[in-house]
Parts: C-alpha cells; sequence; structure tokens
C-alpha cells in the first residue's frame, strides 16, 4: 500500500485522526492570521482605488474570497458526502455535515459584503439578478443541508439524506458561475479565468493571499468541528474517554 | 458618496462573522469536554464501577 493510501486510511480513524489534527490546528490557525494580516495589510494599505469604483472596490478583498469560499465548500460538501455514501466512511460524512455551517457563514458573508459594495457601486443594496439570487439560493441550500441533517436522531442516517441533498444541490454552482455570462447582470462579469486577469498586480496579490488565508481558516475551523462533532458521537468509547481524561489531568 | 463607511461595515460584517464562526465551536467543544470530564468521573466514583 503506498504513502497516500496508508494516510487516508489512517484519517478513517477517529482516534488518530484527533491525534493528527490536535496538532495541524496550531499552524492552519497561525497561516491564517499571517497570510489575512499580510492580505489586508496591501489590500486596504498598499494597493490603490480602482479608477472606476475608487475606494469601494476595497471590500473586494473580502468579498471575492468569500464567494470563491462558498461555492468550493460546497463542492467538498457535495463530495465528501458522495464519499460517504458511496465508501460509508464516517469521517467523510462528519466533515461533509461540518463544512456545511462554515459554507452559509462565507455565503453570508459575500451576500453581505456584495450588498454593502453594491450600494455605491450600483445604487442599490440589492437586486434580484441572476449572480445575486442564485448565490441568494446557495445559502438556501446550505441552510436546509444542516437543517435536514439536525431532523433525524440517527447521524449516519441523517449524513445519507444531507449528502443526498447536498448532491442534488450541485446543479446551482454552474448556475452561479456562468449567471454573468448566460444573462445580462448587473454584477460585473469575471476577471480571473484560467487564461488570465485583467486586474492589476498591485489588486490581484491581495485578493490572492486573502483567497489563501480563507482557505486555511476552513481548513481550521472544519477541523475543530470535526473534532468536537467526533467527541460527541463516540462519547461512550474508550478512546474518548482516555482522550478527555488526559487533556483534563 | 462616501466609501469609507460602506467598507468598514464590509469588514466589521466580515469580523464579525468569521469570529463567530471560528470562536462558537471552539466554546462549543470545550464545554462538552467539560461535561465529558465530569460524567467519567461519575461513572469512575460510582459505587458499583
Amino acid at each position: 500500500m503506498n504513502r497516500v493510501w496508508l494516510f487516508f486510511h489512517k484519517m478513517g480513524s477517529p482516534p488518530w485522526f484527533y491525534r493528527f489534527s490536535g496538532k495541524l490546528l496550531p499552524w492552519l490557525w497561525g497561516l491564517f492570521f499571517v497570510l489575512a494580516a499580510w492580505g489586508l495589510y496591501l489590500g486596504l494599505v498598499k494597493a490603490p482605488p480602482d479608477y472606476l469604483q475608487g475606494e469601494s472596490a476595497r471590500i473586494m478583498y473580502i468579498h471575492v474570497p468569500a464567494a470563491w469560499m462558498s461555492m468550493l465548500i460546497y463542492v467538498l460538501v457535495a463530495a465528501m458526502g458522495l464519499i460517504g455514501l458511496v465508501w460509508h466512511v464516517r469521517i467523510a460524512e462528519i466533515m461533509a455535515i461540518c463544512s456545511a455551517p462554515i459554507g452559509a457563514f462565507f455565503t453570508a458573508i459575500a451576500l453581505a459584503t456584495g450588498s454593502l459594495w453594491g450600494r455605491p457601486t450600483w445604487g442599490t443594496y440589492w437586486v434580484w439578478d441572476a449572480r445575486l439570487t442564485s448565490e441568494l439560493v446557495l445559502l438556501f441550500l446550505y441552510l436546509g443541508v444542516i437543517a435536514l441533517y439536525n431532523s433525524f436522531d440517527e447521524p449516519r442516517k441523517a449524513a445519507r439524506a444531507a449528502s443526498l441533498l447536498a448532491l442534488v444541490g450541485v446543479v446551482n454552482l454552474p448556475i452561479i458561475h456562468y449567471s454573468v455570462t448566460w444573462w445580462n447582470t448587473l454584477h460585473q462579469g469575471t476577471s480571473i479565468s484560467a487564461s488570465g486577469s485583467s486586474i492589476h498586480p498591485s489588486m490581484l496579490w491581495p485578493l490572492l493571499i486573502m483567497a489563501v488565508a480563507t482557505k486555511f481558516f476552513y481548513a481550521a475551523n472544519l477541523l475543530v468541528r470535526t473534532r468536537h462533532r467526533l467527541l460527541l458521537q463516540d462519547h461512550r468509547k474508550q478512546w474518548v474517554r482516555n482522550v478527555i481524561m488526559k487533556e483534563g489531568s | 458618496m462616501p466609501h469609507a463607511p460602506f467598507i468598514i461595515a464590509a469588514y466589521g460584517v466580515a469580523a464579525v462573522m468569521l469570529t463567530w464562526c471560528a470562536i462558537g465551536p471552539l466554546l462549543a467543544g470545550r464545554k462538552l469536554a467539560r461535561q465529558l470530564r465530569s460524567k467519567y468521573q461519575e461513572a469512575d466514583h460510582a459505587p458499583n464501577s
């Protein structure tokens, strides 16, 4: 068995996952704080104002990474849900459901900051255009996944139902992404694509640094939530007893 | 229209939400650990344990 497969097999063991994630957490939080501080400094202090939108374009450094995270996390919720459904990997089920609230937070941030950017730019906080509406639908999908999971008493059944809903909701992601192309929307078009970027490097770098920082935030937050849920689900097992009594001594 | 209030509000909202998202599970985890610890200690000191 090669090392990658061995690692994934080990990750499936709750006690091993708990120990490993505990060692990883300070590094993830540390990297998040350093990158966020660096990105915010470059974005809010060093980057120039936009030639057209002026200072309000600085909202981009939180709005765009949050919007990217809202979609990325949904893909991960669906992918981990699928792994849970097909291979019955309990850690994947738990990580899928623990990702959903983080995704909901990022979606809410994207909507709120976008609205605050819209007022000085478009003259309105909200408009029912395709990009904004499909992003709002994403927030409802996250809330639906969380509500469905919490409506079951048995965690494995709850995870399966929530995973199915998450998989159905994946159809919304291409709608969000291509909404600015398929429809005539108030929201601006894509500035960064696989073929390049139309943003000047002085504004692009803080944006990319903030995008990486939010990935570390997600990873750290996900591990904290997964560890908590593992303790909750396995509290009758000996490994949890050992962990809790050792941490308290 | 001055842009500063919108920028401050956007970063303020994001900071509050991210803090809530990060601190909530940390506090819940500590509370759970305390509850489990006292439960295990009670079980250890029960007469028939």
